[in-house]
């Protein structure tokens, strides 16, 4: 699933080898119960011939880390759909998955998700190269340090603003993301409640088991088939825990790309803003560029308090007019100029932008055909373990 | 039944006869206390009732020669009320039959009659339950198509039940049901309201009396009995209750697929798996619903028969035990008093016979209807496990075909990108 294309993962192998309960004091000074997980860094190159691998090296993160991590990435590289954390708390489950998150099912898989998370970023062209991402991986730092400044852009992205041109591309990308976010949620839904179902399902043939051992007790010729018979129900009862245990991987697939969704509304996002900054510097040159005019020609067709005032008390001198005319000349300058970054700065985002979404298309369009696969398999050999339970059960009935 | 003549006027059974055997046939009409008649002596009963232990043997010595169906209901609508008959044909070769092949229309309530018949005349016979006068629980309609057609099978495998037991197919009340074109006018005849009263009274009685000695055989019938009930009414709720889960589980599972062709409509590249993968969802939805449907059809139809059957079997040997009681009575009246033994004396004899008549009956029928209710449920669940093997093996399939044309779809790609 994860490619080793980068730099960083030909060096080095990355892996969330363990979790473990820790308790502490947090920032209110009260007691809480958390869990950490193991980095374990080793280096890539193979062993040779009866030598002993490195011992790796190793430190301890726990999640709200990872999640200061990402909002790092988030910020520094704003063109890239960062990849996404498992989730933060148990969604979309079925009756028998616990919502807890300390239970010990969760937290496995969330070892397996942060595992994911750090593999995905490691492989990303631009992401793995990032100092601080490395120094997440070997170094015990002092935590806060690195991710306190607070990016004004990360605040902004919450607040509203019309863009009066928007990028057919970017538009389109927004709609895409918010419909794969809807449908996947839809599916995530209804397997959960599929789950629910087929448990119900199994479980309730171990009754048959329970009935028919019962049975055969009073039975002379029907004893021995039924209870073997019953044998097999219970069978065929207790397989389904595996089987739904299987099925969580998909589910985790498929999750890991409803977050995905966020990442690329986000880098929509970002690039609206941008846009509408260079629509902000453009408007604003434009506005000064018409009042050197007037200034220049006498007119005033756009409402001033300038205009206003020098209509009631009187033209101002020339000196004023030539002193003026100057500060708004070197303020077009300077327009001029930031409105040259912000073209400059909103193409080059837009260009990386694009290579990371092109990039991202493709491993998506890979990865969810494999997680479809994947499913399939599991169809498979769910479907042989029934075909087998029930042709021992019919052969058990034969003997009846 | 070749070489064997019966007597016009032998409005009881028919008795079962091998071949081999040498036996007279008993036109002397007197009755048991009961209205059925008494064969002249209880030695030549004995040997009408067969223990065959060997069942091939029993397969071997039988065959069939009478068929029944039941089939075609139609809608009955009179002034007073509306109901359902029944067409059942009759094909045979036994020679008591005029012709060789009968069609007649029969309501729930000619089955009935019959039944109840039968049992007078056999009492301690286990003569098959028929489907229940009218489900309570489930609020089904009386003249909803699945109830009806559950129904018309239920009664089809009465008749054949019946029509397969050496003594209950030779009953002149089931000739008269399969052949008489006007049945209400043979109903009107045979042992009337009033006698059956007295019996169900003399038979309270009796019951409150109690028995004496119960012979250990019989103790052991009653407690095989009790605890099969208990298990085959357990396999028939677990049953229910599976096809109530699978219910809901496909209700559920129907769900996927929209979901997925929905997202194929927003995807390019995924678009063909993700339809590939609603239409097997769809697929094994479908197998599903089959594999509730023979549930229903199959199982759940057998199992709720043998749940009728053990309260008829229940009933059976409560009859016979109050057949024992009865004689008990009369036989300590006899011991205890001087007076009129002579009288009193063949009386007891009468009833000490009858006694011996029904314990033979049953024990006969006994091995009969165990073999038979054997071979029922193990065929049903046969075919439920096959049906389910079936059901695993296409959805099998289904899965198998998905991956094969994504292995396609990945190599054409690999040929497109390489060229």
């Amino acid at each position: 699933m994860v490619e080793k294309g980068t730099a960083l993962l030909r060096k080095l192998e990355i892996n969330v080898a363990e979790a473990e309960k820790r308790t502490g004091k947090n920032t209110v000074n009260m007691q809480e119960t958390y869990t950490v997980y193991l980095i374990e860094i080793r280096p890539a190159e193979t062993v040779p011939e009866g030598g002993t691998p490195a011992a790796p090296d190793t430190l301890w993160r726990r999640y709200s880390e990872f999640e200061l991590l990402r909002t790092y990435l988030l910020v520094t590289y704003p063109y890239v759909i960062v990849p996404p954390l498992p989730e933060k708390r148990a969604e979309f489950v079925w009756h028998k998955l616990s919502a807890d998150n300390l239970d010990p099912d969760f937290v496995e898989r969330r070892r397996v998700g942060l595992e994911n998370f750090l593999l995905r970023v490691a492989s990303h062209p631009v992401l793995s190269n990032d100092k601080i991402f490395f120094l997440f991986l070997t170094e015990v730092s002092n935590r806060t340090h690195i991710y306190t400044y607070a990016d004004s852009r990360l605040k902004s992205l919450s607040a509203m603003f019309r863009v009066k041109n928007p990028d057919k591309r970017f538009t389109a990308l927004k709609h895409y993301s918010d419909e794969l976010n809807t449908v996947i949620s839809q599916l995530l839904r209804v397997r959960a409640r599929v789950a629910d179902r087929l448990y119900g399902v199994y479980k309730v043939h171990g009754n048959y088991g329970r009935v028919f051992s019962e049975w055969s007790a009073i039975e002379k010729e029907m004893g021995d088939g039924l209870q073997s018979a019953g044998h097999h129900m219970d069978t065929y009862a207790a397989s389904i825990d595996d089987i739904l245990e299987e099925e969580e991987h998909y589910a985790d697939e498929l999750k890991e790309y409803l977050f995905y969704t966020d990442a690329v509304r986000s880098v929509c996002r970002k690039h609206e803003l941008i846009q509408y900054e260079l629509e902000m510097a453009a408007q604003d040159l434009a506005h000064k560029k018409q009042q050197k005019e007037e200034l220049a020609t006498g007119t005033v067709r756009i409402f001033s308090l300038k205009g206003m005032t020098s209509k009631l008390f009187g033209q101002e001198s020339q000196e004023q007019r030539e002193s003026r005319l100057a500060t708004l000349e070197q303020s077009i300058r300077e327009g001029e100029e930031t409105v040259k970054e912000k073209n400059a700065e909103c193409q080059e985002f837009v260009r990386t932008a694009w290579e990371d979404i092109e990039r991202f298309k493709e491993q998506k369009d890979k990865d969810l055909r494999e997680a479809l696969i994947g499913y399939a398999i599991m169809q498979i050999s769910m479907c042989k373990k029934g075909i087998q339970v029930w042709s021992n059960a019919k052969e058990c009935f034969n003997k009846m | 039944m070749s070489g064997q003549t019966v007597a016009a006027d032998l409005s009881g059974h028919m008795l079962g006869l091998d071949e081999d055997e040498d036996l007279e046939v008993f036109t002397k009409n007197s009755s048991l206390a009961d209205g059925s008649p008494m064969p002249n002596s209880p030695g030549s009963m004995v040997n009408q009732y067969r223990l065959e232990e060997d069942e091939e043997d029993q397969l071997g010595a039988y065959t069939k020669d009478i068929f029944v169906t039941v089939d075609n209901p139609e809608s009955n609508v009179t002034a007073i009320e509306t109901f359902i008959m029944y067409r059942v044909v009759t094909k045979t070769t036994r020679s008591e039959f005029d012709s060789s092949e009968y069609e007649v229309r029969r309501r729930y309530q000619d089955f009935l009659w019959l039944r109840s018949r039968l049992e007078e005349n056999h009492p301690t016979l286990i003569v098959h339950p028929l489907p229940e006068k009218f489900v309570m629980k489930s609020m089904v309609e009386r003249f909803n198509d699945d109830f009806i057609e559950t129904r018309r099978k239920a009664l089809h495998r009465f008749l054949n039940k019946i029509s397969e037991h050496p003594i209950l197919s030779y009953s002149q009340h089931f000739k008269v049901f399969l052949t008489a074109q006007d049945l209400v006018s043979q109903k009107k005849q045979g042992p009337g309201f009033l006698s059956r009263m007295g019996e169900t009274v003399r038979a309270v009685a009796n019951s409150v009396r109690g028995l004496r000695s119960r012979p250990e055989e019989f103790t052991v019938m009653q407690d095989y009995m009790e605890n099969f009930s208990n298990k085959i009414c357990s396999v028939d709720k677990v049953t229910q209750r599976i096809i109530k889960e699978q219910r809901e589980y496909l209700d559920e599972l129907k769900q996927y697929s929209p979901t997925y062709t929905q997202w194929a409509e927003s995807e390019e590249e995924l678009s063909q798996p993700l339809k590939a993968i609603a239409s097997c969802v769809e697929r094994c939805s479908k197998e599903t619903e089959e594999q509730i449907h023979h549930l229903s059809e199959v199982l759940v139809p057998t199992l709720h028969e043998y749940v009728l059957c053990a309260e008829t079997v229940k009933a059976v040997m409560r009859r016979r035990d109050n057949i024992q009681a009865e004689f008990e009575a009369k036989n300590e009246a006899l011991v205890s008093r001087k007076v009129d033994q002579e009288a009193l004396q063949e009386e007891v004899d009468g009833l000490a016979d009858r006694v011996e008549l029904a314990n033979n009956a049953l024990r006969g029928d006994w091995s009969r209807w165990q073999n038979g209710m054997r071979t029922d449920l193990r065929s049903a669940f046969i075919s439920t496990a096959e049906k389910n093997v079936e059901h695993y093996e296409k959805c099998l399939a289904v899965w198998e075909s998905f991956l094969l044309s994504q292995r396609e779809e990945l190599s054409q790609e690999q040929v497109e990108d390489a060229s």
